[in-house]
């Protein structure tokens, strides 16, 4: 999930062990999450919806998947292919079966332009975006943990959120739990003056990953938009390929307007990757669809509580069966 | 996107309009595309297809079918159930009898419940109201610092206890003072949770029942999907909301969201934020909104409000002077009086149906002083030269500038777009359209001038 490059794996992977027991834990979190949105789903794909294969049927899909904010276009596309596939015999017309292809069509789209997460140079520069209140802050310090307990990674956090009262306050207490620097500046500060700020420790003290938060904003505002891309020119100044990395963050109760979210963060800022927050709740986050097959734009993490190990690589079969699982 | 959808609608309904005779197929395929663009606005699924269920049998009812003018029956039908969904023309918030109002806010993480809170202080401190806050958010980091902060800037005071008290405790304990203090109101704000977390919910109905507020306040994000329904049904049950509040709709969200709430719960929508600035928050029009989500515009009350200024004989007698080319600077002035009696131009530019997409337009920051001057500069022309603008020259163009404190430049500039729109308005007064980018061109260039200034 993570392309960390060079560095000696001994010191940045986790005890190999512990991997299967963590993936255990992946799946049984996952499910648990997504139980309660999964039981509504279910009232609408019952194993009945697949006893007589015929427009209703199809109708029903439909609905399901809109209901889970997958959007008008996805939606059809998703559909209009299964139904062909079947009317065509490629897949049996049989309950079980449509439904274990609609899983693998829908994971199939998910998985658009799957890269990893890259932090390979040193440090490599990850900066986060989105909206007001979708979890930035608590996905990078989340993400700082991460990084730096169990991959031993050193970490520099840079508090560019300089507009909401108390973010920064907020990342400190998240630095000093992942044993994080947090570089900060007064509030109202230039945000771009942080990021240079951070990018420079981070440089000056050889750290492996440089995260830079930025404050919420809302996707119409140009000039904050127009702010954002100076925070990249910014960095770009120390370091010519950087960030390496940018994530954007997206509520999982969001509708449909998560598209264009993406889509105009994409363009002032580059986005590589969607994270999926707030999955715990009945939320389907049906919208990463939409950016998956729309922009190409691959979920890479997902956010399924407050805990700390509740921030997960996104697995898209894993999430497509979750949502349509018995 | 959303603009294409509502081009989409929009031209389905024109194509209705424009059609003399209705088929149930021109129906079907209009239902069509209204079910899209409702669903592409975030409306919950079972709330469209309730819509769209009820909105085809009164188009294939007999008030459509007998009309002389179907397509028009239809887009009056359209605007009448949406506004019918949408409920009325909003509600006010429940004062107490005697003591503080009380207003418990609640909603989902990263709704903007703090921020809301805030500003509904700041919304009723504007009114001279004592207003208070009651930081119950001791669970995300900083969230008591956030309300201090926020809570100086709206002017209103905050009780608090740091984050290791217990909030039921704090609320009371803050109601207590309130009381004591004799604040007009408490606005209690709680930490964001999931309504399927039953710990925190029963919590929130803990506060509810110890401090007994008023009223209850759903914070909702004007971006939420489909899941909006689930989350107000479970806040209903545990907080038993009075209203909503909608956040975040300064962004190009369609707020679908807060139909369906309003459908599913019955609960009004009361309070809007529509930006980052404290003071960017007001009631809610739900009227409105149902325009909004169709992309239609707030044409009804433009009309509305058209024909409560404008003199219908008036207007007649001015198509008359337009068409002989009598149309003069007196006749300018009066038209533009007439206009202003209608309130700011910019928020009369944003009830007309397609200024959403265009952008320049949307944000175009009319500047009413432009209009003063304009006004100036005619009223210190004589009778005659307001009949004959040609008459101005060189020292009459001084005096003007003189008379209304304005530059010869900006006379002269006046009298020459002034020129450019008689011609313009002669071709409109005998039937021509003149080409759409000439008419933008000119826009740019007549007086008033319109600023665009972008945020």
């Amino acid at each position: 999930m993570i392309d960390l490059g060079s560095r000696e794996p001994a010191n940045v992977a986790p005890p190999a062990e512990a991997e299967p027991e963590q993936r255990r834990g992946v799946f049984r979190r996952l499910r648990e999450s997504l139980s309660k949105s999964r039981q509504a789903l279910q009232e609408e794909i019952t194993a009945s919806v697949f006893e007589k294969i015929d427009d209703e049927t199809w109708e029903l899909l439909e609905e399901a998947l809109i209901l889970a904010d997958v959007g008008a276009p996805t939606t059809a596309a998703v559909v209009e292919r299964l139904e062909h596939e079947v009317d065509s015999g490629a897949v049996p017309a049989e309950g079980p079966l449509i439904r274990d292809r609609l899983i693998e069509i829908l994971a199939e789209v998910a998985s658009t332009a799957r890269a990893k997460i890259d932090l390979s140079a040193q440090p490599a520069v990850l900066m986060m975006v989105g909206v007001n209140g979708t979890g930035k802050t608590t996905t990078i310090g989340k993400i700082a943990w991460h990084l730096s307990k169990e991959f031993g990674l050193s970490v520099v956090m840079g508090a560019g959120d300089t507009y909401r009262a108390a973010a920064a306050e907020q990342l400190a207490e998240w630095a000093d739990r992942a044993g994080a620097e947090l570089v900060r500046g007064q509030a109202g500060a230039d945000p771009g003056s942080v990021a240079y700020d951070a990018v420079s420790a981070g440089v000056a003290r050889n750290a492996d990953v440089v995260i830079v938060d930025t404050a919420g904003r809302l996707h119409t505002q140009d000039n904050l938009m127009e702010e954002l891309a100076k925070v990249r020119r910014v960095i770009a100044k120390l370091i010519p390929e950087a960030p390496h990395e940018t994530l954007i963050s997206i509520d999982a109760t969001t509708g449909q307007n998560g598209l264009r979210q993406a889509k105009v963060f994409s363009e002032a800022a580059e986005v590589d990757g969607v994270v999926l927050t707030k999955l715990d709740g009945t939320a389907k986050g049906g919208i990463a669809l939409a950016i998956a097959a729309e922009l190409g734009i691959p979920v890479k993490l997902i956010g399924v509580g407050e805990k700390l190990e509740d921030l997960r690589p996104f697995d898209p079969a894993e999430y497509a069966a979750a949502l349509l699982a018995e | 996107m959303f603009d294409q959808l509502s081009e989409r609608l929009q031209s389905t309904l024109s194509d209705v309009r424009a059609r003399g005779k209705l088929g149930e197929s021109d129906i079907d395929s209009a239902m069509r595309d209204i079910r899209l663009a409702l669903l592409e606005a975030d409306v919950n699924f079972k709330v469209v297809k309730a819509f769209t269920k009820t909105l085809k049998e009164r188009c294939l009812g007999a008030e459509v079918m007998d009309s002389l003018d179907p397509g028009q029956q239809v887009v009056k039908i359209v605007n009448e159930e949406l506004a019918d969904l949408m409920g009325g023309t909003g509600e006010e918030i429940s004062l107490a009898a005697s003591g503080p109002t009380v207003i418990l806010m609640a909603g989902l993480q990263g709704s903007g419940k703090t921020t809301a809170c805030a500003k509904l202080a700041s919304y009723y401190g504007k009114q001279r109201k004592d207003v208070a806050l009651a930081a119950c958010d001791v669970y995300r980091p900083a969230a008591v610092d956030q309300l201090i902060t926020m809570g100086r800037r709206a002017g209103a005071h905050v009780y608090e206890k740091g984050t290791d008290a217990d909030p039921v405790e704090i609320a009371v304990w803050a109601l207590e003072r309130a009381r004591e203090e004799r604040r007009d109101f408490l606005i209690v704000d709680t930490a964001g949770r999931l309504h399927i977390d039953g710990d925190l919910m029963k919590e929130l109905s803990q506060i509810r029942d110890r401090t007994k507020p008023d009223d209850v306040l759903l914070v909702v994000d004007a971006m939420t999907g489909q899941d909006a329904v689930g989350v107000a049904e479970s806040f209903a049950e545990a907080a038993e909301f009075d209203g909503v509040v909608m956040t975040k709709l300064d962004g190009d969200a369609r707020g679908g969201a807060a139909l369906s709430v309003k459908a599913v719960t019955g609960k009004p929508i009361m309070f809007a934020s529509t930006g980052e600035k404290i003071e960017d928050f007001d009631r809610f029009h739900p009227d409105r909104m149902a325009q909004r989500i169709l992309g239609m515009g707030d044409v009804l009350s433009l009309i509305e409000k058209a024909e409560s200024q404008v003199d219908e004989k008036a207007a007649e007698e001015l198509q008359e002077k337009l068409k002989k080319d009598q149309f003069t600077l007196e006749d300018f002035l009066t038209q533009m009086k007439q206009v202003r009696k209608m309130g700011p131009l910019s928020g009369i530019l944003g009830m007309l149906p397609g200024m959403g997409a265009m952008k320049q337009l949307k944000n175009a920051n009319i500047d009413e002083r432009q209009l003063d001057r304009t006004e100036a500069i005619i009223l210190s022309m004589t009778p005659s030269e307001r009949a004959d603008p040609h008459l101005i020259k060189g020292r009459r163009r001084k005096r003007i500038a003189d008379g209304s404190g304005t530059k010869v430049q900006e006379v002269r500039a006046l009298v020459k777009q002034f020129d450019q729109m008689r011609v313009m308005m002669r071709a409109m007064a005998n039937g021509k359209m003149p080409d759409q980018q000439k008419l933008m061109q000119m826009a740019g260039q007549a007086p008033p001038r319109p600023k665009v200034r972008r945020r």
